[in-house]
This record gives C-alpha cells, sequence and structure tokens, in this order.
C-alpha cells in the first residue's frame, strides 16, 4: 500500500476527506492527528497570505469575518504557482459570488484595489516621465506616445473607492460619499499610493497605456467624458509618476 | 551528476541570518556577526520594486544564501520548467554563494500548497528527486544542497532511513547537503530517536551549510510530545548543545539562524547570530 501525493493533497484541503493510510506516528499508530499538523499549516499559511495581501477587504469585514472567508477561498482556490505575491487573483470575482457579502457591493473593488496595490508594489522599475518631454509644439505633441509606468495600475469603479481606501488607512480622512471613483495606484519610489481619478482619466490613461497618441488618447477621454480636464488629469499623472519616460523596459524577471 | 562544478565562493563559516525585509535599516547599520544572509528565492521572484532594491544592497555588503521553497524536488510530477527558469535568473544576476531547497513536495499538478510535505523513503522517491536534483543542478550550472525535512509522522512504506536517503542522494548526484539541526530535533522527538544517532548516521561530508532555528511545543491525542517546525521562538539549548554536537564532527560551517514567523527585532535576531558565533568559535582551530 502507498500514499499518493494525489490522496495527500486532497486530505489536505478537504477536512472531510480520510487520513492516508499508512501515515503512522511515533508508537506505530496512525497518525491521524499528526497529519493535522500539515493541514493546519497549509490552510492557515494560506488563511494568512490572503489576510496581507487584502488589507482594506480584512479591515472592512473585520478578521473575525475575514478567517472563514478566506478559508472557504483557499480551499476552493489554492495558488496556482509558488509566487505568492501573485496569489489570490481571483479573490475579486470570488467576493462578488460570495451571498453573505452581497449587501456590501463595494468589496469586490475594495479587493482589486488590494490587489493592483500589490501589482504596483512588484512591478518593474522604470523611470517617470519627465515635464520637458512636452514642451515641444502642438502637432509634435498631439502625435507623441507616451507610456505608463510599470507600477500604474488603474481601476475603474461605480463606487467611491478611493475615499474607501482612505476612511479606513489614512487619519482624519472624510467618510465616503456616495459618487463613482476611478482611482489611480502609482508608485514613485518604493511604496504604491491611490488617488481619486478626474472623470475621464481611466480612459485616458487606458488609450495611453494601449500606445496611443497623446491627441488620439485625449479624444477618447473626451469621448468617454465629455467634460474631461486634460489639465487636471496630466497635472495628477506627472506629480504622481504615473507616466514612464520611455516604452516599459521587460522586467528583470520575465525579459 | 553535474560533471564539472563552476566554483563560487563558499558562504562564510560564520553565522548567517534569514532576512527579513523590516531588518534591512537595522542590518545594514549594525550586523554584529552576521557574515551572510539567506533569502526565500520566490520573495524576489517580482520584476521590481523594493525587494530587488534592498537584494541589490544587500548583495554588495553580505554572502548570499538563495534558499528555494518552491521547487517540490520531491514532486510525482515533472519540475516546473518555468520555475526552474525563474531561479536561474534569480541565481544569474544574485550571484549566491549558495543554493538550496527542500527533500520535500510542495505542488500537486497546477496547484501550490505552500507547505514543505513529506515524502515516503523508497526506491522510486529516490530515483525521482535523484533525477530531479540532476536537472536541477544541469540548469542552474552549479552544486545545490538539499536540507532535511521536519516530520510529524512518517511512511510505513519506507524502505530507506532518512540518513541513508540523502547519503544515497548525495552518491548518485553530488549535491550538498543542508543540516538543520532544529529539524533533525524536531524530527527525532516526532518520531522517536535520538537525535546524535541521526547525527552520527548522517554523511557529514556533504554538509555546506546548518540551520539552527525555533519551534513549538504541543502532544498528539495520546499526549505525545509534538513539536512544531514553527521558526517563530529563540533557538532552545537543546538544539545548540546538538549544534554543538555536530560542529564537533564536521569542524565550522556556515550556521544559519532562522526565524520566520512573529519576527522579532533586530537585536534579538542579532544576539542569536552572536550565539552561533560563539558555538562556532571552538570549532575554529
Amino acid at each position: 500500500m502507498t500514499v499518493e501525493q494525489s490522496q495527500f493533497r486532497a486530505a489536505l484541503l478537504d477536512p472531510l476527506q480520510p487520513v492516508p493510510d499508512d501515515l503512522l506516528g511515533p508508537d506505530g499508530r496512525p497518525g491521524t492527528d499528526r497529519f493535522s499538523v500539515y493541514r493546519n499549516t497549509v490552510t492557515v499559511s494560506l488563511r494568512d497570505a490572503l489576510g496581507v495581501a487584502f488589507p482594506l477587504v480584512a479591515k472592512l469585514i473585520g478578521p473575525r469575518n475575514f478567517r472563514p472567508l478566506a478559508l472557504d477561498y483557499a480551499r476552493a482556490h489554492p495558488p496556482t504557482s509558488p509566487l505568492m505575491m501573485h496569489y489570490g487573483a481571483s479573490f475579486p470575482e470570488y467576493l462578488a459570488g460570495v451571498a453573505a457579502l452581497s449587501h456590501i457591493g463595494y468589496l469586490p473593488d475594495c479587493a482589486r484595489l488590494d490587489l493592483a496595490m500589490r501589482r504596483s508594489y512588484h512591478a518593474a522599475d522604470a523611470t517617470p516621465l519627465s515635464q520637458a518631454r512636452l514642451a515641444i509644439d502642438t502637432p509634435g505633441l498631439m502625435a507623441l506616445r507616451l507610456a505608463l509606468m510599470p507600477a500604474t495600475q488603474v481601476i475603474r469603479s461605480q463606487w467611491p473607492l478611493h475615499d474607501i481606501w482612505a476612511f479606513n488607512f489614512v487619519p482624519d480622512a472624510p467618510k465616503p460619499r456616495a459618487v463613482a471613483q476611478d482611482v489611480l495606484i502609482t508608485r514613485p519610489e518604493f511604496d504604491p499610493a491611490p488617488h481619486p481619478l478626474p472623470p475621464g482619466g481611466a480612459a485616458w490613461l487606458d488609450a495611453l497605456g494601449r500606445g496611443q497618441p497623446f491627441g488620439a488618447a485625449h479624444d477618447a477621454a473626451v469621448a468617454d467624458t465629455p467634460g474631461f480636464d486634460l489639465a487636471q488629469t496630466l497635472a495628477l499623472a506627472l506629480s504622481t509618476s504615473a507616466l514612464a519616460d520611455a516604452p516599459p523596459q521587460k522586467g528583470l524577471m520575465n525579459e | 551528476m553535474l560533471d564539472t562544478p563552476p566554483r563560487f565562493d563558499p558562504l562564510p563559516a560564520a553565522p548567517g541570518v534569514g532576512y527579513k525585509p523590516q531588518h534591512y535599516s537595522d542590518l545594514m547599520a549594525d550586523p554584529g556577526p552576521v557574515a551572510w544572509i539567506e533569502i526565500h528565492a520566490e520573495n524576489y521572484m517580482g520584476d521590481g520594486g523594493r525587494p530587488i532594491a534592498q537584494l541589490r544592497h544587500l548583495t554588495e555588503r553580505f554572502a548570499l544564501s538563495v534558499h528555494g521553497v518552491g521547487l517540490s524536488i520531491g514532486g510525482d510530477g515533472p519540475l516546473d520548467g518555468a520555475h526552474l527558469e525563474r531561479l536561474k535568473r534569480l541565481i544569474e544576476w544574485s550571484k549566491p554563494a549558495s543554493f538550496s531547497e527542500h527533500l520535500a513536495w510542495s505542488t500537486h499538478g497546477a496547484e501550490f500548497l505552500n507547505d514543505l510535505l513529506p515524502l515516503p523513503y523508497t526506491d522510486d522517491t529516490l530515483t525521482r528527486v535523484a533525477d530531479h536534483i540532476d536537472q536541477v543542478q544541469h540548469t542552474l550550472g552549479r552544486r545545490m544542497l538539499l536540507e532535511n525535512p521536519s516530520s510529524y509522522l512518517r511512511f510505513a512504506q519506507s524502505t530507506w532511513s532518512e540518513t541513508d536517503f540523502l547519503s544515497e542522494l548525495v552518491r548518485r548526484t553530488g549535491c550538498g547537503l543542508l543540516l538543520d539541526v532544529n529539524n533533525v530535533f524536531v524530527s527525532a522527538s516526532n518520531l522517536g530517536y535520538r537525535p546524535r544517532d541521526y547525527i552520527d548516521a548522517y554523511p557529514l561530508d556533504a554538509v555546506s551549510e546548518i540551520h539552527v532555528g525555533g519551534h513549538d511545543e504541543d502532544h498528539d491525542a495520546q499526549g505525545n510530545p509534538l513539536l512544531i517546525d514553527s521558526h517563530g521562538t529563540p533557538v532552545v539549548d537543546l538544539v545548540w548543545a546538538l549544534l554543538d554536537y555536530t560542529l564537533a564532527k564536521t569542524g565550522p560551517k556556515p550556521v544559519l539562524v532562522e526565524w520566520d514567523n512573529d519576527v522579532p527585532p533586530w537585536p534579538t535576531l542579532r544576539s542569536e547570530a552572536a550565539r552561533a558565533a560563539r558555538h562556532l568559535a571552538p570549532t575554529v582551530r
């Protein structure tokens, strides 16, 4: 009789599965309760990793609600890569499907923000755009192709997403009002920070990120939001290092 | 077997610590006796940002050990080729003195289970693990070290002792060994043998690095002590004594203090490293 890794794995993540036979304790007895050390380590390590990875979600629903939720998710969706820094990519969609959380409609977007902050933290380094690059004649500017910094992330939301984040993590931040907020995340050096985007800003950054010239990106933003304020959005993008000086370099680990 | 092992400066026979980002400034300002650091490879496989920047600075100052926790050397499927390539890139740019992994499995199919899971010591396991070590050493172009696990149970199907199993892996692949004396202490207590008997039977000639760390004490359903390899407390006196017993046989070796959970302020870890230095001192001759 041999213990297959598939049996071991099934019993690890499903407490109702029997512990494989032929695992023994020191006195030759079945090592059922010793198997629970592995069960416990795996599930607790995944649950705790999710708690660190989704701080806004954890804060909003509290640790007593977050822990069982994260455990259920971990059992149903174990990591698919040894790079734990990427774990939880499907957590926002998972949250959207949890009936008991449906009264907190903004929770999946909050998970997206947590995920985007983490992606920004680990993104490749690059040189931000210097304002001098924009000091050219109008036709030249309209044809200029810019790039987003690898650490730049944009989340579109129907909820006051930035203000929900700030209310939970910034001292004395005001209570969120019922407005839709797209969020820009940038990482000037090592620490990602979210900023509320002016209306149309997400469409503008999305077009720039897809390689559209400056003029076409402006058109896309105006099509999205007729009152798009280019000056305000550009000022935000420059002051937060959202734009890159050159097309993005490949990251260290995926050249 | 690796045909022509390339030469790398080995880790110094001095204390090292498992590197934690919260210690960065303190470690740089006041390393105490710490001559080298060990990182978990997978935490430095992002594209950039603070982890990579810190590691670049650290490698200018300290010798480096890259310690993988995700390769699943004991997995019953093939090694993850993409992950092996990531390791290769990390090793190419960070130029570590040592690369090590575990005698364990952590991946099943496409899933990564985030723990070091146990193996039965059989002829089949031996062949599979030896093949995987060969593949790693060829891909990385260097000798790797393999670490003994902490065990909570044993497999009825095992036909090899762990020490014979490791000796045979060394013989077949030419790999080196990372001897974790806390794991020896934990496994010996959990499985009912004497830690010194394990050290006596262990292929000490292949040891290129030693780990010490803290463990927790619990009990199983029969009331037997059950030690958990938690790396969240100071190293206990009996593990320091087992280190002394080992070093008396091996001579000085690089000794790493592991503290991965409930990470203490830097001075606490530095004093554990200083204690390791005191245990190393009498072995220098």
